[in-house]
């Protein structure tokens, strides 16, 4: 991929630059989230409802009340930890396009590591840890194999985290119908259920589960890594360019594994979170696309790890508010799915006017990156 | 036991038939596409639309062929909008593509709502088994008339590439975009066209989901055919008759399931399902760096780079 994408290493910037990249960064996709209202808004018109109506019901059903939100952020948990885990590698320069498969293995191998601690009574919070640490381990090895095949074997991460996702989604499937299957699942294949007392709870005070305050943690941290730290610009430096990174005798190969085993941990940790606070059982109810509408979200958040979370805030609350429009406007539930499509393809075709508007470039003559 | 051997092997030849035309078509277009030096990993989004769109046409009309002219147009359209987004500067094609796929499977399920329950005209198959005399062996030969429209535009496909002023302008379009502007040709152009066909033909690879196997319109309808077609053109080294080959044997290992299951083995036969992607990453994995591969690949193609 090429530097745009990738982030831009903070040179020296004027303050007033800074203030222009950034009003840009937040104008563009302002305008691309209007233009795509109206197209919807178009679309609503053609088959005869009224946008009004629809955007009122999304505000409702996703921010109106105290229980809406909760509802959005609690399914934005899984979306910002899949976030995080296309924006990292991408900031190293690379497309990895398998968190899907690693939240799933995660996901499977935290369920299948928590039926012995159920059945050996381990207490619950030994029992999460142990549950979450082998779902990140998973996911990071799973991820980390994309990102070793690219630097030491030359394959392209893309395709062969694609083929892992689906090699991910065989082998739960494999299990989960076969050695470890819960004989009571009769329709769904399942893993045994941890039970309600293993359940993750809520953070206390609100329904959320713990996974949107992992979530959020692991986007501070992550932001921090990397744009406050020696890896962080290592890391960004590759991204930019591989051969001067090599040149300046970076550790490239360990730098692009990382990353890569970071995005994978946070794939994992989503797949963790969605078998304890959710389903409490590995199933095909984990295979929900959250992989790739995390790709998504990375890409409108421009790759920055704390803009991902609210733009995976704002997914979690229009997936949210499908239920109340299919309600009140006897639409079918895809309605929020095409809405969605199209933010997403406005979204990025928007990124083609990024440097193109006169009024946010600097003076000529100026600094520029 | 060679009774069960010879049922297993003609439920397979069956079943690889009936599930790998799908993949056929979605693997031609993305062949095209990529030849051209893009990328379409939306093919899912008009794979599964082409599917709706084809059921719904198919109900309307009484005529399930009109359908699947229908699933090509939708597809047409999909494909066209890529092939715009992506010429447009500092676009990703990857993401733009995952972004249609979404797109196409939400108004896909959107207008397909209504059309899970009715019932509408199928395509006829074709037997070809019946001179054989046994119930399976001709159970397993009725082929679908889009199989043999699969095969026909693969050697088609193949022999434009070598042997038309066309098949030489997409294949150096994919090559070097550079020479292709300096031979006047419009590369920004070539692509689009590439893509928009690219993206008809996974349309009609859809219409063959809905209106013959597994044959009724749902939202689980596709299993990932469309994004698995960009594994199965690499594995088949962007050539359009290989690409036949690579699709019945992605399809005959999805059909190991259903076929022991008639024998009563009900398990194990996931890894089959998987064998494909394994092999096709192994494939990468050997081919990564030898250059007779690369000289296979598309130059341009951002993912052989």
């Amino acid at each position: 991929m090429s530097a745009e994408t990738a982030g831009s290493i903070p040179s020296t910037h004027t303050p007033n630059v800074r203030m222009l990249k950034f009003a840009e960064a937040l104008f563009v996709p302002l305008v691309a989230l209007l233009v795509s209202a109206v197209l919807f808004s178009l679309f609503l018109l053609i088959i005869g409802k009224s946008p009004v109506d629809f955007f009122s019901l999304v505000w409702t059903g996703g921010f109106g009340s105290s229980f809406s939100i909760q509802q959005s952020l609690q399914r934005s948990a899984p979306l910002i930890l899949a976030g995080l885990a296309f924006a990292i590698p991408a900031r190293i320069g690379l497309t990895i396009i398998g968190a899907e498969g690693a939240l799933v293995l995660g996901g499977f191998a935290a369920a299948a590591i928590a039926i012995p601690l159920v059945t050996f009574g381990i207490p619950a919070p030994l029992t999460w840890l142990l549950m979450a640490l082998i779902a990140m381990v998973t996911g990071g090895v799973w991820i980390g194999l994309a990102g070793w095949l690219r630097h030491y074997r030359g394959v392209n991460e893309t395709i062969s985290s694609l083929l892992l996702s689906y090699i991910a989604i065989a082998i739960m499937n494999f299990f989960v119908e076969g050695a470890l299957r819960d004989p009571a699942s009769a329709n769904k294949p399942s893993t045994m259920p941890i039970g309600d007392a293993y359940r993750i709870g809520s953070i206390p005070g609100t329904d959320v589960h713990w996974g949107f305050a992992a979530g959020i943690v692991l986007a501070i941290a992550l932001y921090i890594l990397m744009s406050r730290t020696t890896f962080g610009f290592a890391a960004r430096m590759t991204g930019g360019n591989v051969r001067a990174a090599q040149a300046q005798g970076l550790p490239v190969g360990l730098l692009i594994v990382s990353c890569c085993v970071i995005a994978g941990c946070c794939a994992g940790l989503a797949g963790f979170f969605e078998v304890a606070a959710i389903h409490g059982q590995a199933n095909a109810s984990l295979v929900a696309g959250y992989g790739f509408t995390g790709i998504l979200i990375a890409f409108l958040a421009r790759h920055n790890p704390l803009a991902v979370v609210p733009v995976a805030i704002l997914f979690g609350a229009i997936a949210a508010a499908g239920g109340l429009v299919q309600r009140r406007m006897g639409m079918p539930d895809a309605t929020v799915l095409v809405l969605q499509g199209i933010i997403f393809v406005v979204l990025l075709t928007s990124d083609t006017l990024y440097g193109r508007l006169k009024f946010f470039q600097p003076p000529v003559g100026g600094d520029r990156t | 036991m060679d009774n069960s051997i010879f049922i297993v092997l003609i439920a397979m030849l069956g079943g690889a038939i009936r599930v790998s035309t799908p993949f056929m078509f979605v693997a031609l277009g993305e062949c095209l596409t990529e030849k051209s030096g893009r990328i379409n990993l939306g093919l899912e989004g008009n794979l599964v639309l082409g599917a709706m769109v084809a059921y719904a046409i198919s109900f309307h009309t009484g005529n399930p062929w009109i359908g699947v002219l229908a699933a090509g147009g939708s597809g047409l359209i999909l494909g066209a909008l890529h092939g715009y987004i992506c010429k447009l500067p500092k676009v990703n094609d990857i993401a733009v593509g995952i972004a249609i796929m979404s797109f196409g499977t939400g108004v896909a399920f959107f207008f397909g709502k209504p059309y899970i329950q009715p019932s509408a005209p199928r395509l006829n198959s074709i037997p070809l088994g019946d001179w054989t005399g046994n119930a399976s062996l001709a159970q397993a030969l009725q082929v679908n008339p889009l199989f043999f429209v699969g095969i026909l535009l693969a050697v088609l496909m193949s022999w434009a590439f070598a042997n038309t002023r066309w098949g030489l302008i997409v294949r150096m379009t994919g090559d070097s975009a550079a020479s292709a502007r300096a031979m006047g040709v419009s590369v920004d152009l070539v692509r689009f066209i590439a893509t928009t066909i690219g993206g008809m033909l996974a349309g009609i690879g859809g219409s063959f989901l809905s209106l013959y196997y597994p044959g009724s319109w749902n939202q689980g309808l596709s299993s990932g055919q469309g994004l698995m077609a960009v594994a199965l053109v690499i594995f088949a080294r962007w050539d359009p008759i290989r690409c036949i080959w690579a699709a019945l044997l992605f399809g005959a290992a999805g059909a190991i399931g259903p076929s022991l299951q008639s024998v009563g083995i009900t398990q194990g036969y996931y890894f089959f399902n998987a064998a494909p992607y394994i092999l096709t990453l192994f494939i990468m994995i050997a081919s990564a760096r030898s250059k007779g591969a690369a000289r296979e690949a598309p130059g341009e193609l951002s993912i052989t780079k």
